[in-house]
């Protein structure tokens, strides 16, 4: 490790090393720093990941991916099931272990360096910009400095609020979650099954991601608001003992998803914040890993740029160039999921029972939600210009 | 339930042994005053303003009022 770089990454996960690797491509200094002891690991995710973002960045490789997803499953608080087949593989269930560390590899081929178990606890300030960071290593207290900082840590970010930027999750948008790796279970490994519903999983919903017929990452994510009354695990352990009362559990985790729009500010100076740091998370789906690469690439090519030029207020275009590619999207994402996490139980019942008359041949999203939100005209027009454009 | 804190003190407190160190915490705090590191976390008391914000955040219930916290 040196005292000074280009631009210093604080955080490994795919969304950082994403960024490193894009700007390490275009021959700059980067050092991305991680506060865990591995990259990849405790993972905090339920790793499902559409299949065309991920194959932009990675070529599909059955070491990191445990299932292929061509069929989503909807499960109404009535319990009755609709299912929706895309016939083609739509998405991955990860072994984010594995993906972490080969993302982190590509970086670190590309020319970035990765330093493990390096807490970054306050930035480095010359006059209002930000010119590095301060870490705890190795028991000792060091200070890096770097033209460019960007923030890619995760959920509990503090990188940003040091910079003076409001980072916090409003509460009612943080999605408290609980998840266990289950086996002894039976599922269809190609199908992501959706449970909704005030006592299954109220303000989010319930998940069976399968890893195989017999594995699956079991979760739930509830409104921080709805905390107030019960918590995740206590609504986990309910479903569990309904729906998989033989399972044996492997793992075990909390989290906690930022599930609103990004942040206004992202760039400040010689600061850029990346990923769950951004809240770029998807809010409707609450999926962070392809909108936090996606941002990855954005920001890093920008700030490789930036240092090229020797033109550090070119950082600010991120902000527009992330707004376009996907912020305006997620807008839309958080009118639905708003929308969405307005409706009663009889609501849902009612939705999927429309639902179910759809013949399977013609049954998409878009379809669904156009359904869900029949009575929503302004909404309507929001999906239209996702979904069937 | 939870029961609301009174305010002026420290009456939140985090048990560190049952804690999975998740963050999800930190991220609703608007004081930033939870200091997480990967596997240690701690209330800066002088900043916690007790909105109990983290407390409802929290998704294993590790965060709590402490006793004297508490109102009847």
């Amino acid at each position: 490790m040196k005292n000074e770089y280009d631009i210093i990454v604080v955080g490994a996960g795919p969304a950082g090393t994403t960024a490193a690797r894009f700007a390490a491509e275009q021959g700059v200094s980067v050092l991305v720093l991680e506060k865990d002891r591995d990259v990849g690991y405790p993972v905090r995710c339920a790793e499902a990941i559409n299949k065309r973002t991920a194959d932009e960045f990675i070529k599909p490789n059955d070491k990191w991916i445990s299932s292929h997803i061509s069929k989503f499953s909807f499960i109404s608080p009535n319990n009755s099931e609709v299912l929706i087949d895309f016939n083609s593989v739509q998405g991955y269930i990860l072994e984010r272990k594995i993906f972490d560390y080969e993302l982190a590899k590509i970086a670190s081929n590309a020319g970035a360096e990765i330093i493990t178990k390096a807490y970054v606890n306050g930035l480095l300030l010359e006059g209002q910009k930000v010119s590095g960071v301060t870490a705890e290593y190795r028991g000792q207290q060091i200070n890096i400095k770097s033209k460019i900082v960007i923030g890619a840590d995760g959920t509990e970010s503090r990188v940003g609020r040091w910079a003076g930027i409001k980072t916090h999750v409003h509460l009612k948008n943080m999605e408290s979650c609980f998840q266990v790796t289950a086996s002894n279970i039976s599922v269809e490994p190609d199908t992501l099954y959706f449970y909704f519903g005030k006592n299954v999983s109220p303000g989010g919903y319930f998940w069976v991601f399968p890893k195989s017929c017999t594995t699956a990452n079991i979760g739930l994510g509830i409104s921080g608001l709805e905390g107030k009354e019960k918590s995740a695990l206590a609504y986990l352990n309910d479903n569990l003992a309904r729906l998989f009362p033989h399972a044996s559990i492997l793992t075990q985790v909390a989290g906690g998803v930022p599930c609103s729009i990004t942040l206004e500010k992202i760039t400040s100076n010689g600061i850029m914040l990346l990923g769950d740091a951004a809240r770029q998370v998807n809010p409707l789906s609450g999926g962070g890993i392809a909108s936090g690469m996606i941002g990855g690439r954005i920001a890093g090519i920008i700030a490789a740029e930036a240092i090229r030029k020797n033109k550090l207020d070119h950082i600010f275009t991120y902000e527009k160039a992330w707004y376009n590619e996907r912020g305006k999207m997620h807008e839309v994402f958080n009118r639905l999921k708003e929308g969405i996490y307005s409706f009663t139980d009889e609501d849902f019942n009612k939705i999927m029972e429309k639902f179910q008359k759809v013949p399977l041949s013609k049954r998409t999203i878009g379809k669904l939600f156009r359904i869900a939100l029949a009575n929503k005209p302004s909404l309507l027009i929001d999906i239209s210009k996702v979904f069937l454009v | 339930m939870y029961r609301m804190a009174k305010k002026g003190k420290l009456l939140i407190e985090i048990l560190p042994d049952k804690c999975d160190f998740c963050g999800c915490c930190v991220g609703v705090c608007p004081e930033d005053a939870i200091e997480l590191k990967e596997a240690s976390i701690r209330i800066i008391d002088s900043f916690c303003t007790n909105c109990s914000k983290c407390v409802w955040a929290c998704p294993i219930e590790v965060i709590k009022f402490n006793k004297e916290g508490v109102e009847a």
